[in-house]
């Protein structure tokens, strides 16, 4: 079974000028199946899928409501992945998970069944440089892709080395702190995606508090795209898969009018 | 420089590993502030200056070194020489002071202006309060809201010593919660905040540094030993939820024959029923379910509330120096109530876990001499005990 390549899928849509837009659900929330195919249909360049963590310490309060009421109903990597199976949508899917969950299942064990699932990468948050060699080994061996997080706390000699670890696309942490929505985009957010962009090649994807379609804006005039976290999260738990295609669709628009792609 | 292997007890690997566990598994926005404070205190340990300071302070302050107590009425009665380390006399009643004292010196030392501190039954909570007010800190306590309600005494102590109080309602609202959002603070706080961690876990070099700083219980207990008996300890004996206390007195006995026991709450046995995991920066044993999710710890005693250990107590159990018992709440409450009885001493709910596991075992150790760690006194459990006992 191949998956979609998820590095030579976001690169061919950013070379064209095209912004990636990178939506987050939370797998095991009621609707989250349907959310994933709205999200694509409305613009989604690759859906990144949360298997939910009993202690999620780098999200803030809405991806940690959604998490726990996965879990209370039931939901575990195992049914996720299964679930998960049914969609076919044409992007490729990543997952975001807490290191626990890939640590407990056995590295070589879990990649594969990422892999079967139809997985493309993988997020892991809390696993830095330092320690990713067995998992990121691993993953190699079942292709699915580790994305490694750069943090605006990263010192320049840090960043070459996350980015030449990375796979898929290097993920720009936008701010000091924890996924959630703020009234505006940090500095921190273009400051680190220009870093990055100076020093890869691989597409370098914005995420935690980037909290809008303007803010999606304001990120991509310097990073290849966004990835949307609470701000979808909230509005599925609020007003379930529709709401979520209404809002990744007025954010794929903000995006496609300010920057316009080339024909290729 | 670090070393590529590790003695017992002595310093981690390079990667902050004690044999297989420790480690620094935290999100990348941490690990430049963990590798700053591994090196601000590795600078700071070998400089003579910060230690006499650091020794000062725990002197004059503290109320340094702890005496030891001989319990010869429940001694006799146990058939065992039951002597108590007294850490339950320093200032703000545990040996939880030891380690904030030694970070609060090093945040300043490091130029960082506020601390923030997880916290269960209060005691680090009210310590590093403490330690924030005599060096001009600004601190901030997460505390779960499980605990605020069964704590409301230390809750009211830390306001008093200038400290913000903030109930954590997520998950099992406990101790792990509270290191949870601690942790989040400290990911969006970095550049001005230090994070006061209170036991012998989370990322290098906390399992260490912590380590070091509650070494004081152990070498001072053995040169107390040495000179009341002539003889180290048959058996030293110290509560485990984190596992701080514990470390500190293990530090100054590892390398005799004396048995090493940490007591576990029978709801909170990371060593006993766990298996190796990784949460809050540390691979360890850890109390999870078949898919790795953190269980929640259950025990009458709220630091001891905790599904983890810390990593070198993983490390002492596997190859086998030092054991991991478990007792019960029921246990425990007798306990609790055997010591203030018998020796006028009212200890901790925590180190009630030592007794319970010294009563339980003392037909095993007769003719012994058992050391305890008396971590904490007893006020702060007062108000609970009497809605279980009843007045």
């Amino acid at each position: 079974m191949t998956n979609p390549d998820l590095e030579g899928h976001l690169r061919s849509r950013r070379d064209t000028g095209h912004k990636l837009l990178v939506p987050y659900v939370t797998g095991g929330v009621n609707g989250w199946l349907d959310a994933v195919r709205a999200a694509v249909a409305s613009g989604a360049d690759a859906i990144e899928i949360g298997i939910p963590f009993s202690d999620p310490v780098m999200d803030g309060p809405v991806i940690q409501q959604a998490s726990q009421l996965a879990l209370d109903g039931g939901a575990t990597p195992v049914s996720i992945l299964h679930e998960v199976r049914e969609v076919d949508v044409g992007v490729p899917l990543v997952v975001m998970c807490y290191y626990n969950t890939v640590h407990h299942a056995g590295h070589a064990r879990f990649a594969s069944q990422l892999r079967d699932a139809g997985i493309s990468g993988a997020i892991v948050p809390d696993l830095p440089l330092e320690e990713s060699g067995e998992w990121c080994a691993a993953a190699d061996d079942a292709s699915v892709a580790t994305v490694m997080l750069a943090a605006p706390t990263a010192p320049d000699d840090r960043l070459p080395r996350v980015c030449a670890r990375a796979r898929g696309f290097v993920y720009s942490v936008g701010l000091l702190g924890v996924t959630g929505e703020r009234d505006s985009l940090a500095a921190t957010a273009t400051r680190l995606a220009g870093r990055l962009k100076a020093v890869t090649d691989r597409p370098v994807v914005v995420g935690v508090g980037v909290s809008n379609a303007s803010q999606a804006v304001e990120a991509c005039r310097v990073a290849d795209g966004v990835v949307q976290g609470a701000s979808v999260v909230r509005r599925l738990l609020e007003g379930g898969p529709d709401a979520v295609a209404e809002y990744v669709s007025e954010v794929r628009r903000a995006l496609d009018s300010e920057f316009v792609t080339s024909v290729s | 420089m670090s070393p590529s292997t590790h003695s017992i007890m002595g310093e981690p690997t390079e990667a902050g590993r004690f044999g297989e566990f420790g480690g620094r598994f935290v999100p990348e926005t941490l690990i430049p502030a963990c590798q700053e404070l591994e090196a601000a205190f590795r600078e700071a340990w070998a400089d003579p200056i910060f230690r006499g300071d650091l020794d000062a302070v725990l002197r004059e302050y503290a109320g340094r070194p702890s005496i030891l107590t001989e319990c010869r009425q429940l001694g006799a009665q146990l058939g065992l020489r039951l002597v108590l380390k007294r850490e339950d006399l320093n200032h703000t009643g545990s040996h939880k002071i030891n380690n904030v004292l030694g970070q609060a010196l090093l945040a300043k030392r490091m130029g960082k202006k506020r601390l923030v501190a997880e916290t269960g039954a209060g005691q680090h909570g009210v310590a590093s309060a403490t330690a924030a007010a005599l060096l001009g800190l600004e601190c901030k306590v997460y505390m779960g809201a499980v605990d605020v309600e069964r704590q409301a005494l230390n809750v009211f102590r830390m306001k008093l010593l200038g400290a913000e109080v903030e109930a954590v309602h997520s998950g099992s609202r406990t101790l792990k919660d509270a290191v949870n959002e601690a942790m989040r603070d400290w990911v969006a706080t970095v550049e001005s905040t230090h994070y006061c961690l209170g036991s012998v876990m989370g990322p290098h070099p906390y399992p260490w540094m912590v380590r070091e700083f509650h070494r004081v219980i152990g070498t001072e207990a053995r040169a107390q030993c040495l000179d009341a008996y002539g003889a180290d300890p048959d058996v030293v004996v110290a509560c485990v939820g984190g596992g701080s206390n514990a470390i500190g007195i293990f530090s100054g006995f590892v390398d005799t024959s004396a048995r090493l026991v940490g007591v576990e709450p029978a709801g909170g046995a990371a060593v006993g029923r766990g298996h190796p995991g990784v949460v809050h920066g540390m691979r360890s044993y850890l109390m999870q379910d078949e898919y790795g999710q953190v269980q929640e710890a259950h025990s009458i005693s709220a630091g001891l509330d905790y599904p983890g250990v810390g990593p070198e107590h993983s490390y002492l159990a596997s190859i086998g120096r030092a054991e991991y018992p478990t007792v019960t709440d029921a246990e425990v409450v007798d306990a609790f109530q055997l010591l203030a009885r018998t020796e006028g001493i009212i200890p901790a709910l925590e180190c009630a876990h030592a007794l319970a596991w010294i009563a339980r075992e003392a037909a095993t150790m007769q003719g012994q001499t058992v050391l305890m760690n008396l971590s904490g006194r007893g006020d702060k459990d007062v108000g609970q005990m009497m809605e279980v006992l009843g007045s």
